[in-house]
């Protein structure tokens, strides 16, 4: 960021704190509904539904204060790129906390029966998942692109998980289709999961993008 | 809402020429509020009223109402003196008095009779240090004040107009004299300036009026077209008139 111009840096930082803020809403909100997953816990899994909303209203703060940044301050150079990937992570975050929604509801599909099997890769996959949000984010704040990169590694990870959980449920169901009500729910949060590797793989493509104004979207990644 | 200037049904007429029609207006404490609209739109007029400075102008006529902290000031008995003191005007070029800084800073203080030495030093190491130029002048205070930059000479018409504390600042492109790096440094000024006092500024910069300013008037031929809060004004106007000339499609 530029110097002088010191209220411009002021609002720049409350954007900054804004975003952190919202990332650590979501972070809580995958832990908590895989929480209440292995728990089955509905309750839990209930607040996590819940707290949505207020993730929802942060989000439109990000977007607002982006906003009006962009209207009024004539942003430049890497202070405009770093506005732009507020606005591009604060949607990722609300997106990554609708998915942990989703896992909240089939943690209360599941609730109300025992667990077909102990869960093992799940909450493996969404420690990695929670890591990866919280990665993108340390990069974010840090303006690191070498951190932001050691998440590409991670997305592979993740979908490695996915298919090992696809294939054990798979498996119980071919033996005994009765299982599937309850095998079903664990594939879609699986996929679930998935999906949130796959937006925090997007704000660290943003944050490349945002510290070294390189565009790295859609590009194969070593 | 605490608003400072007030005005009402405002009209104001130089000879048969209508400048200003039907301006109401509420500005509040402690923002600062951008006049911004083409060349003859009537912004500079409507600044200058609030301290009744066209009353210099041979031929003007003024109908309505305009209260600053609920005193009308369009009324024939007010001191003129009194209400200048509290509204204070900044221009476009600096124009400091060919004495020295010390002499410009308490020139105010003087013309109001204040004599004590300890008193006059006080006021100008405040006001200058209000204005961020104490550090920098100290040591050189008997120097003339023409000598000075640009910026600093902008800097030292504030001080002088801090000195005997205003409550509002008007500013008239207080910038345009100025190099950008200048312009951003009286900027911040005016956003630190703004905790105590309340500022009303013209400008042809709308990007200026954009980055500092809390609410936002779009004046056009007289009209005071929409008044909102900056961020709605620059965002999503509800005038298609102040959409067109912020967007550059105006004419």
């Amino acid at each position: 960021m530029s110097d002088g111009r010191e209220h411009f840096q002021r609002e720049l930082l409350k954007l900054n704190d804004l975003i952190l803020k919202m990332g650590g809403m979501v972070e809580q909100s995958i832990f908590n509904s895989v929480e209440a997953l292995k728990r089955t816990d509905a309750k839990m899994a209930q607040d996590v539904i819940n707290m949505d909303d207020t993730i929802d209203v942060v989000e439109l703060e990000v977007d607002d204060l982006c906003l009006e940044l962009l209207a009024t301050q004539q942003p430049m150079a890497v202070d405009l790129r770093f506005i732009t990937t507020g606005m591009r992570i604060g949607s990722d975050l609300e997106r990554i906390g609708d998915l942990a929604v989703d896992i909240a509801q089939r943690a209360i599909e599941l609730s109300s029966q025992p667990l077909l099997k102990p869960l093992i890769d799940i909450p493996k996959m969404a420690e990695l998942a929670e890591k990866m949000v919280h990665r993108a984010l340390d990069s974010f704040v840090k303006r690191d692109a070498n951190l932001a990169r050691s998440l590409w590694q991670d997305e592979e990870k993740a979908d490695g998980y996915r298919d090992l959980i696809h294939e054990e449920l798979i498996e119980f169901m071919s033996k005994d289709p009765s299982t599937t009500s309850r095998a079903l729910p664990l594939i879609l949060i699986s996929r679930h999961l998935e999906r949130i590797a796959d937006h925090a793989t997007n704000i660290a493509e943003d944050v490349v993008y945002m510290v070294e104004g390189k565009v790295i979207k859609h590009a194969p990644k070593k | 809402m605490d608003y400072i200037i007030e005005t009402e049904k405002l009209n104001l007429f130089y000879g048969n020429f209508q400048a200003l029609i039907n301006i109401g207006l509420k500005i509040e404490r402690n923002k600062i509020t951008a006049l911004i609209g083409p060349s003859g739109c009537g912004k500079s007029t409507l600044l200058r009223v609030f301290n009744r400075m066209n009353d210099l102008i041979e031929g003007v006529k003024t109908a309505g109402s305009v209260k600053i902290a609920g005193k009308e000031i369009l009324d024939s008995q007010i001191d003129l003196i009194s209400l200048r003191k509290k509204v204070g005007m900044v221009f476009q070029r600096p124009n400091p008095f060919p004495l020295s800084i010390f002499e410009n800073v308490i020139y105010g203080l003087r013309v109001h009779g204040e004599k004590n030495r300890n008193i006059l030093k006080e006021k100008v190491e405040q006001s200058l240090s209000a204005v961020l130029l104490f550090e920098e002048l100290k040591d050189k205070l008997s120097m003339n004040a023409l000598s000075l930059t640009l910026e600093q000479q902008q800097r030292l018409c504030i001080a002088r107009l801090l000195a005997v504390v205003p409550e509002v600042l008007l500013m008239d492109e207080p910038c345009s004299a100025l190099d950008p790096l200048a312009t951003m440094r009286i900027e911040e000024l005016m956003i630190e300036l703004k905790r105590q006092y309340t500022i009303v500024i013209v400008t042809h910069n709308m990007q200026q009026a954009a980055r500092i300013s809390d609410e936002c008037g779009f004046m056009l031929l007289g009209e005071l077209v929409e008044f909102d809060n900056t961020k709605k004004i620059f965002t999503a106007p509800s005038d298609k008139r102040t959409e067109d000339y912020i967007t550059g499609r105006f004419g």
